[in-house]
């Protein structure tokens, strides 16, 4: 097969932008074709900005001409449509922001800016980053490129950060920014064959970041290797002033940990990541993980994480209850959509009843519900003593392990039709992803292999405060092992 | 614990967020799933364990009482839905 412009990774394509093989506005071009032939299908983008990018990419390769440029300089990424973006549209997924166009920009693009990366658009997610599935979105579902074996039928990316993810799995970005609250970086990354981190909390800045539960959400990488998300996770960290629950730590370079390897490096098995009725396959995958790190070198070590039962209920309550009041800024009246009322009450109701989508006003609903005087103690305080009992359970595990292996998902991809209609059900896509939530700790996904339907699933690997160089280390020995080098179904090199 | 409507529909008054009748019923029973399933928490000993309200890994940190981004007035009221001059524009609330 010839080789082809989208057999470039982020890293590969830096190369041949910096020795001039190709051209910045070569590289953009050929993704905004992509994105006109594939995206009407796949819907991963919200708005899409092909003119700002082509003038990007004039600018960028006056630069690279010249030798200079920043890390990222001429290369194609794509925003989840969650960071404000000064003077480009910024909507969160939901009606109530469908015309809102921020006067400022997140830091965290802003730092990827700053490094000459070139936005091709703002990504679809579940609105306000609020689902597993990327179906709750006011802009409409995402489709999954990815394909079952035996079926045409629509799949979901995962969610929240569904367009991320399946833009690029389906080569329409070289990378792409996510937010994580519970697993919305990981979740869609497993989902759509491709590599996410959820950095510690704290590394990167929220700043511009449309909060959905402020004590948990993180910003981080989304691409289609690990080299790639250390690349970008090195342009998006950093300290921030703006942002008061930003760490004040030097960035490392983090490609330089990719190729430490992993001899002598404790890894933990938590026991209770063996939930009852988990897939075999997913049980399979999760053994061939331990089995690539023992023949690297690892130490492998059965773990407990005891409270990790209640990880997913005291995340609901938290988050929710976080969501209710932040997203009560959204009230018609200093900016978003407006529906009048007689009354200012009546506009307010009238507004956020028009504005929100099912999902979102379930929560607002649960977390006013649990904050309300006389269930307050009985439910929010509770949630957060159990949540100190899990950061408890990750900080007493590294006191004997170096980092933590599991599953990233209890299943892989499944069709749009066959998502289940209970709520609580569907929550349970996070299971192996919230406890390192809640516990603020570092992790990332990397996809090790097919299932028995043909889709992608992830290997999860969970590590210290900071210390996202060891899952950096980890994760490459993984995904040399894995070497998964399957390709969705829909994808930007394959010609109809 | 019973999540029962009347309920639902004093947390939706209280959230400021229009619900019907029909829509009070449906978010009824969905709320009640989810907080049924929640209860599990009750199992947990949670005695003399402190709450946690954040990772604790930033510094508390204060910062001059300055003016850093200011004079950007119009850019502040470029999303409003409704104004008149600098103004945010509401329904009459005082009589």
């Amino acid at each position: 097969m010839m080789s082809s412009i989208f057999d470039h990774t982020l890293a590969s394509a830096r190369e041949a932008l910096r020795s001039r093989k190709i051209s910045a506005v070569e590289l953009v071009d050929a993704h905004i074709d992509a994105i006109e032939r594939l995206d009407g299908g796949l819907n991963s983008f919200i708005t899409r900005t092909p003119e700002q990018a082509r003038l990007a990419a004039k600018e960028a390769d006056a630069l690279l001409a010249k030798g200079e440029g920043g890390s990222l300089c001429g290369l194609p990424i794509g925003i989840k449509d969650l960071f404000a973006t000064e003077g480009v549209r910024t909507t969160a997924a939901s009606k109530i922001l469908g015309n809102f166009v921020p006067p400022y920009e997140s830091t965290v693009t802003a730092n990827l800016k700053r490094e000459g990366a070139i936005s091709l658009g703002k990504l679809n997610l579940d609105e306000f980053a609020m689902g597993s599935t990327n179906l709750t979105s006011a802009f409409g579902g995402v489709e999954n490129p990815w394909k079952l074996r035996d079926s045409d039928a629509k799949l979901v990316p995962g969610g929240s950060s569904g367009g991320s993810a399946a833009a690029v799995a389906a080569g329409l970005v070289l990378g792409a920014t996510g937010t994580d609250t519970g697993g919305s970086i990981r979740q869609p990354a497993a989902f759509c064959g491709i590599t996410g981190i959820k950095p510690t909390y704290g590394r990167c800045s929220r700043f511009g970041t449309i909060a959905f539960a402020s004590s948990l959400d993180q910003a981080g990488p989304m691409a289609r290797t690990l080299q790639d998300c250390a690349i970008l996770l090195e342009s998006m960290a950093g300290f921030d002033p703006k942002d008061s629950t930003s760490v004040n730590r030097p960035v490392p370079h983090y490609e330089a940990a990719l190729g430490r390897g992993v001899k002598g490096l404790k890894v933990g098995i938590p026991k209770e990541y063996r939930i009852d009725g988990l897939p075999a396959e997913i049980e399979a995958i999760w053994q061939q993980g331990i089995n690539w790190l023992k023949e690297a070198g690892a130490e492998v070590v059965d773990i407990s994480l005891p409270h990790t039962k209640y990880g997913l209920p005291a995340y609901y309550i938290a988050a929710l209850a976080e969501a209710s009041s932040n997203l009560a800024r959204y009230d018609g009246v200093r900016f978003g959509e407006r529906v009048s009322g007689a009354s200012l009450d009546a506009l307010y109701e009238a507004t956020r009843a028009a504005g929100f989508g099912d999902e979102v006003k379930r929560r607002i609903l649960l977390g006013t519900y649990v904050l309300s005087s006389g269930y307050y103690d009985a439910y929010y305080l509770r949630a957060q003593k159990v949540r100190t009992l899990l950061q408890r359970d990750f900080l007493k595990a590294y006191e004997t392990v170096d980092v933590i292996l599991a599953p990233t998902a209890p299943s892989g991809a499944f069709a749009w039709d066959e998502k289940p209609t209970d709520p609580v059900q569907v929550y349970l896509n996070d299971v192996f992803t919230v406890p390192a939530s809640m516990a603020g700790v570092p992790a990332l996904s990397v996809p090790a292999g097919l299932d028995g339907r043909g889709v992608p699933l992830g290997l999860q690997l969970i590590g210290r405060f900071f210390d996202e160089e060891t899952l950096l280390a980890a994760g490459s020995v993984l995904e040399r092992a894995a070497s998964f080098t399957h390709r969705p179904t829909i994808h930007a090199g394959v010609s109809a | 614990m019973s999540l029962d409507a009347k309920t639902v529909a004093k947390m939706a008054r209280l959230a400021r967020v229009g619900l019907s009748e029909e829509q009070v019923h449906t978010y009824q029973k969905e709320m009640q799933g989810i907080i049924g399933w929640v209860d599990q928490l009750n199992e947990v000993d949670v005695t003399d364990v402190p709450p946690m309200i954040g990772t604790g890994l930033a510094q508390p940190r204060l910062r001059d009482d300055q003016v850093t981004d200011g004079n950007c007035r119009d850019k502040v009221l470029s999303n409003a839905p409704d104004r008149e001059g600098p103004f945010y524009t509401v329904p009459k609330v005082v009589e």
